[in-house]
């Protein structure tokens, strides 16, 4: 009954677009696809859809051949990164247009829009033209004609890339209410992003998806917390995680004439060159730390990233307050050596702060 | 330096309107002239310069027995064969159109863009070489000087033009509009009628514009394919002879001719300016 897909392929060109996928998605839960821009997210979602064919592969849905069912007859709905609707149509009948062309009853279908604009909070905009609607209520439109025809596969493909900073975080909480109240047992819900904020918030079952390849399949936690490969690391963090070349000596992490006190979750590991893997935001300004030089410093919102460099090692920071800083300023800094990672010389996992390992 | 811009653009657009304007003005008021206003010298404003009177509008509905200039039914062969050739024209190009920018044809070495420019390339042509292939077709399938005959001339020559802007417009249409109305549930033919082709009104118009017009002032297929049974309006015209249809009926047919192209030109300006894609892409 649920929707299988084993070692799906799509090689158009040069390159795959998907490399041997395969995936288990049951009824009543949300996937996300996270992964960074040309991994294959919408190859993947399109293909789920019907719009791609794979070269080779196979795609079950409760107990049919999905490759062989046209999209018009497989029960998806699918929400583009780009507000796609129909301008011809005005709210209302964009809204309506999935069900129109399953012939319901008219009745019907006035009350199910009305109820659908209502979950995305459109009710009132029925006679607009799609053009007169801001970015935000055009994605609501078509979030709205997703979520109408209570499809069995509803598919959104970064919704919420093209919108600006606040309706973003705003439609975000709304994805997360419509989510949780509004679907029932019966339907499977896949969310692609590049953002892995936003993959976490969601709170499902994430799937780390890179140059066409699954990475990790797990629940959000368990790819936050124990990233199965430096790749993973880098995908699933924002920004990405700081890792640098350091070797184990004397019960010592050692790099760039660094030395920090070996934390208990790394003192089991075997090898002595490793790649150390820290998050931005454990490293914290300390006036008792190791100086480094300021490459960039960004303010984002109320953060402050710094790009910071010493030798070799290149490594970026978020402090949690806006501070201004020159190029080339020398800073101190400290690392939270309880929260740090390793990954062996291949780049898979050998010790997190979470017990994982996967060497 | 802005002024001075100011100054010499209405300047040129007055000097290029007048330019324009000017014979068409001519035109209209020697049509109402009877013939001392019009050997009278240049007299341009009715009732005061000259007494209008309607003799050369009236010419236009007589018998050429009775002095007329027998444009009726050149006239109407002209705009049947005009509508109806841009009509087919319309449709095949849009089908052949959508085909082209939505799904990718190969053979051999024959892409997609290749079989576009091959229906432009028909228009690359001088016409002269198509007139003997055209004459010599005609003739074997009895087709010489019939309506019919010039109907598949013209679609030949209008299709191509049809192809051209419509491949052009479905190229700005997104595909993921279709791609919503499939997973919407319409078939690819549902598609195309409920969702695409709505959207398409404005490359419609602006390829049928061009049809009509390339259409209906076309003399050279018009006059080497029909000979006595058949008369399109533009050989009618220029058949007309100063020396013996007189100058006021010969600016009347002149601007009766050019109506259709007026109307066409306004009801095109009305829609170009109302409709557009933006909204279903951002």
């Amino acid at each position: 009954m649920n929707l299988v897909a084993e070692n799906l392929s799509y090689k158009p060109d040069e390159q795959f677009h998907l490399d041997e996928v395969s995936f288990d998605f049951k009824k009543g839960n949300i996937y996300t696809i996270l992964g960074r821009t040309l991994s294959g997210k919408t190859t993947l979602l399109k293909t789920i859809a019907g719009l791609l064919t794979p070269d080779t592969g196979s795609m079950h849905f409760e107990d049919k051949n999905f490759l062989k069912v046209p999209v018009w007859e497989r029960n998806i709905a699918m929400v583009y990164q780009q507000f796609i609707n129909y301008p011809h149509l005005n709210v209302f009948e964009n809204v309506a247009f999935p069900l129109k062309q399953r012939k319901v009853d008219d009745q019907v279908i006035s009350d199910e829009v009305t109820k659908s604009l209502k979950s995305v909070g459109l009710e009132g905009y029925e006679n607009r033209k799609i053009q007169e609607l801001s970015g935000g209520q055009q994605q609501r439109v078509s979030l709205a004609r997703s979520l109408v025809k209570n499809a069995k596969i509803l598919l959104l493909d970064e919704p919420l890339v093209n919108l600006d900073y606040k309706l973003r975080e705003q439609l975000r909480e709304e994805f997360k209410n419509i989510f949780s109240q509004g679907l029932s047992e019966d339907s499977i819900v896949v969310f692609s992003t590049t953002d892995p904020r936003e993959a976490m918030e969601l709170n499902g079952e994430v799937i780390v998806l890179d140059e066409g390849k699954v990475l990790q399949v797990g629940p959000a936690k368990e790819i936050f917390e124990n990233p199965k490969t430096l790749k993973v690391a880098e995908i699933s963090n924002d920004p990405p995680m700081n890792i640098l070349k350091a070797i184990i000596q004397e019960n010592k992490i050692i790099f760039e004439e660094i030395k920090v006190d070996l934390p208990s979750h790394l003192s089991n590991l075997k090898e002595k060159n490793f790649n150390l893997g820290i998050r931005a935001s454990d490293i914290e300004l300390s006036d008792s730390g190791f100086e480094f030089e300021v490459e960039l410093a960004e303010i984002s919102g109320s953060e402050t990233l710094l790009h910071l460099k010493r030798g070799n090692a290149r490594i970026i920071t978020s402090i949690e307050e806006v501070l201004n800083f020159n190029i080339q300023d020398r800073v101190k800094i400290n690392f939270n050596a309880n929260k740090v990672y390793a990954f062996n010389e291949d780049g898979v996992l050998a010790s997190s702060p979470f017990g994982g390992s996967y060497v | 330096m802005g002024k001075l811009y100011k100054i010499l653009k209405y300047f040129f657009i007055t000097f290029w309107a007048v330019f324009v304007v000017a014979p068409f003005l001519w035109a209209l008021t020697t049509s109402f002239k009877d013939f001392n206003s019009v050997n009278g010298g240049a007299t341009y404003i009715p009732w005061v310069d000259f007494e209008p009177k309607l003799e050369g509008w009236r010419v236009l509905i007589k018998s050429p027995a009775n002095g007329g200039v027998d444009i009726i039914e050149p006239y109407f062969n002209s705009l049947f064969v005009t509508c109806t050739a841009s009509l087919i024209s319309i449709i095949l190009g849009t089908l052949s159109a959508y085909a082209l920018s939505r799904f990718t044809f190969k053979a051999g070495f024959v892409k997609n863009n290749d079989i576009t420019f091959f229906f432009i390339s028909q228009r690359i042509m001088p016409p002269i070489v198509l007139s003997i292939p055209f004459f010599l077709f005609l003739g074997a399938i009895n087709l010489l000087d019939s309506l019919i005959g010039l109907i598949v001339v013209y679609i030949v020559l209008l299709m191509p033009i049809a192809v051209w802007i419509m491949v052009d417009f479905f190229n700005k249409v997104p595909r993921e509009i279709d791609e919503t109305a499939l997973i919407d549930g319409c078939n690819p033919y549902q598609a195309f009628f409920k969702v695409v082709l709505p959207n398409s009104i404005p490359g419609l118009i602006v390829a049928g514009m061009f049809c009509i017009i390339f259409g209906w002032i076309d003399f050279f297929f018009a006059f080497i394919l029909t000979f006595t049974e058949v008369q399109l309006l533009p050989v009618k015209i220029v058949a007309l002879n100063s020396s013996i249809t007189p100058w006021w009926s010969l600016s009347a047919s002149a601007l009766i001719s050019v109506a259709p192209l007026i109307i066409v030109a306004f009801v095109v300006e009305r829609y170009l300016s109302k409709g557009n894609l933006s909204g279903a892409i951002k």
